[in-house]
């Protein structure tokens, strides 16, 4: 905490009787922001809070690597404040803040400065994304060196939005991260194959004579950025992976030994194109919603490792940025507060991904990707205490009227999901209790 | 019926329904007096975020001929041309107390979110959505071809039909409705175009695909219809190399004109560029039932507006 007034130091807290990653049945204790000890029948200090996690699966808070908060300038979808409260609401203890606000993140200022809103807020870690380049242009690098030094400490520089798609900037920008363990995560999408594109080019969108937006056009940027990334010998991070094509180019890459990781949306492991037929414009999103081939290999590649992570790409809207024709509303839809259910639903509950893997491509894995030595470490004594209790068993429908996000973009409204958050702890402290905020 | 969206919304039955209503209507305007009273007191809505004359003024001829007062809500000089959206426009004409309203898009699926957004609860009729339906433009075409090729046809369709239809469909909304329509009536449709003027994904189409138009016309279709080539809409370019090259290949000259059956007809949906897609003399000539497509349009939108707001399968469907 860099706040001026230091908060009390948070009770401790017992877990009894949660399984921890889905395997034994233990205890957690938690005490001064830290976990103090697990093994079972644990002695509770006095003044303890103590949870029942019995049929409870215990992780490491969830961490996402893909997260719009809109902070500063887009307030009226999304604040740093709700952004962060709807990220405790859907389990995770840091996310990444992507960097297209206004201004563009590309100054060691803005950064700094959506890092010390996130730490007053004390919902939870917010480690902004530095862009590539300057405002996003495409033209020529930010002075990613000052953001990375900054006291935001940037490891992931991202154009996410936008592609950086000039061949000879990308190489320059994987070169010059190098120098500091950094990593480009780039919005694979050729704008030339996708002007005016509005949704997956296929079967559907010509039958709707919309815009198509090919495979091609993410598939041919993997294809050049992981030759890059193995010519200059640097880490190459992929957003949001959407085609079939696309799992097979990482696939591919990482048999070669290139330094590629891969994230995958919910909504791409959940969602087609089919849904576009309504032009209810919450289905409208960046990359498009492909086809049940793709879903079906998407969920394949992060079941077998070729993706590494799942990352929300939770993109708040305003109302009336959705509430229009399918061509002039916007990109892009809610996701931090359904994200586990939709992995729990389609990964889970399919047999693709035990518990253990979901801390994996939810916490560990995008932590790695993202230098964050604090989040995603193993649950053991010693470890910081970010730490969410998931109980599997209820399934409810999505109502957004409960969702912390100011923005109610979501795709899922009315579906009924499994899972509930029993209890997020952030550096010791309590931010959900039963899926409810708890306010310092 | 409650509203008229999109041809893929119909089964035979309604398509063979609208079309035996329309040669009605068509009966009636030979009469002294063409005014039918049957929407006395109605107002129907022409809400037209795209330019397009002839559709506006066949569908208020339409609906006046029907005696509903008409409205016509335009982009030029409106607030449509000052950013008002969709959403605050229906909920304008809810408010004013239109019966129907008919509407024409640049944008794919606005009649439909029309339709469904819950901002308005009138019968919408879809006269143009972006590149995706134009249904009453199908209608009458469907019309204007059992008219020539099928007068009298008990089973109501165009049952065995083959019907060419050639030029830009990826940009065309025509192409699609007609696709659709004349393969739910029984006819056979080949689509030519060169392949970028396809849209990816047309193989899924219940029609054939053909690069050329000489194979597809040596196949002696009973009609042919041309397609505007848009420009308009011709976003990243690079569609084909000349207008040249494209006249060459795809162009109804008056030599592949000559090809054809005796009894073949030739359709444009209008507006036509002339020695482009389709020479002059073939537009001009006793082939030609462009300028019939034009008098059908109106008697299929009477039907569909009576449909919509005379009869009782209005009240069915709610």
């Amino acid at each position: 905490m860099t706040t001026n007034l230091t908060p009390p130091p948070p009770a401790p807290v017992l877990v009894r009787g949660g399984s921890l990653y889905g395997d034994e049945r233990t205890d957690v204790l938690l005490v001064g922001g830290l976990i103090q000890e697990i093994g079972p029948d644990l002695t509770a200090p006095e003044g303890t809070e103590i949870i029942d996690a019995e049929g409870c699966v215990v992780l490491p808070g969830l961490v996402d690597l893909h997260t719009h908060l809109r902070e500063p300038g887009g307030e009226e979808s999304e604040t740093v404040e709700t952004g962060t409260r709807a990220a405790a609401r859907g389990g995770f203890t840091a996310v990444h803040a992507m960097a297209n606000t206004t201004p563009v993140a590309d100054t060691a200022g803005v950064v700094e400065q959506v890092a010390r809103a996130g730490d007053s807020a004390g919902w939870c870690t917010v480690r902004p994304v530095g862009a590539v380049t300057v405002g996003l242009a495409g033209e020529r690098l930010a002075e990613l060196d000052a953001m990375a030094s900054s006291r935001a400490r940037v490891r992931v520089f991202s154009d996410d939005g936008k592609c950086v798609h000039d061949p000879v900037l990308m190489r320059r920008a994987l070169e010059y991260v190098k120098a500091f363990d950094g990593v480009i995560a780039q919005h694979a999408q050729d704008p030339r194959l996708t002007e005016g594109a509005q949704m997956h080019e296929g079967v559907v969108s010509a039958e709707l004579g919309l815009t198509g937006w090919p495979a091609v056009a993410e598939e041919s940027i993997i294809a050049r950025d992981v030759l890059l990334a193995q010519h200059v010998g640097s880490r190459l991070h992929v957003c949001h992976l959407s085609t079939a094509g696309s799992v097979d180019i990482v696939r591919w890459a990482k048999q070669r030994g290139v330094a590629v990781t891969a994230e995958v949306t919910p909504h791409h492991l959940l969602l087609t194109d089919e849904e576009v037929r309504g032009f209810d414009a919450r289905y409208k999103v960046n990359p498009p919603l492909r086809t049940q081939a793709d879903v079906d290999a998407v969920r394949q590649g992060l079941a077998d490792g070729t993706i590494d992570i799942v990352a929300t790409d939770h993109a708040p809207h305003l109302r009336d940025a959705k509430d229009r024709e399918w061509d002039q509303a916007a990109m892009g839809m809610t996701g931090l507060e359904t994200a586990l259910p939709i992995v729990q639903h389609t990964m889970v509950g399919t047999g693709a991904l035990s518990w253990r893997d979901v801390a994996r491509v939810l916490s560990e894995t995008p932590a790695l990707i993202a230098r964050d030595e604090d989040h995603g470490r193993a649950l053991e004594p010693g470890s910081p205490a970010h730490l969410l209790v998931w109980d599997p068993r209820p399934r409810r429908a999505v109502d957004v009227a409960e969702h912390a996000s100011r923005s109610a973009n979501s795709p899922y409204i009315g579906l009924e999901l499994p899972g509930m958050n029993r209890l997020t702890v952030h550096a010791g402290r309590v931010t959900v209790r039963d899926g409810a905020l708890v306010e310092r | 019926m409650r509203h008229f969206i999109s041809i893929a919304d119909l089964d035979r039955t309604e398509a063979v329904a609208l079309l035996a209503t329309a040669e009605h209507m068509a009966a009636t305007q030979s009469r002294s007096i063409r005014k039918l009273p049957t929407l006395v007191g109605s107002t129907v809505v022409n809400l037209f975020f795209e330019d397009s004359t002839r559709t506006r003024i066949s569908f208020e001829a339409a609906a006046k001929r029907l005696s509903a007062d008409v409205i016509n809500f335009s982009a030029k000089g409106s607030s449509l041309s000052k950013g008002e959206s969709l959403k605050d426009t229906a909920l304008t004409l809810q408010a004013m107390g239109a019966d129907a309203v008919v509407v024409r898009s640049a944008s794919s699926g606005a009649a439909h979110q029309l339709a469904h957004a819950g901002w308005i609860d009138q019968p919408i009729i879809n006269a143009g959505d972006g590149a995706h339906e134009h249904p009453t433009q199908a209608m009458l075409d469907a019309f204007t071809l059992r008219h020539h090729l099928r007068p009298g046809d008990p089973n109501g369709g165009l049952d065995g039909l083959h019907v060419v239809i050639v030029g830009d469909v990826l940009h065309s909304r025509v192409a699609r409705s007609n696709m659709l329509l004349l393969t739910l009536l029984g006819a056979r449709v080949t689509l030519v175009a060169p392949p970028a003027l396809l849209p990816v994904g047309a193989h899924a189409w219940p029609c054939e695909v053909l690069y050329d138009l000489d194979e597809a016309l040596a196949a002696g279709p009973d009609a042919v219809m041309m397609l505007r080539v848009q420009r308009e809409r011709m976003v990243g370019g690079g569609f084909f190399p000349t207008e040249g090259e494209y006249s060459r290949r795809y162009g109804l000259s008056t030599q592949r004109a000559a090809r054809l059956p005796d009894h073949a007809i030739v359709l444009h949906p209008g507006p036509m560029n002339r020695g482009f897609e389709i020479a002059g003399d073939v537009a001009d000539s006793d082939r030609s039932v462009i300028v019939e497509q034009v008098a059908s349009g109106v008697f299929v939108r009477m039907a569909v507006l009576y449909h919509l707001l005379a009869t009782d399968d209005r009240e069915d469907a709610r």
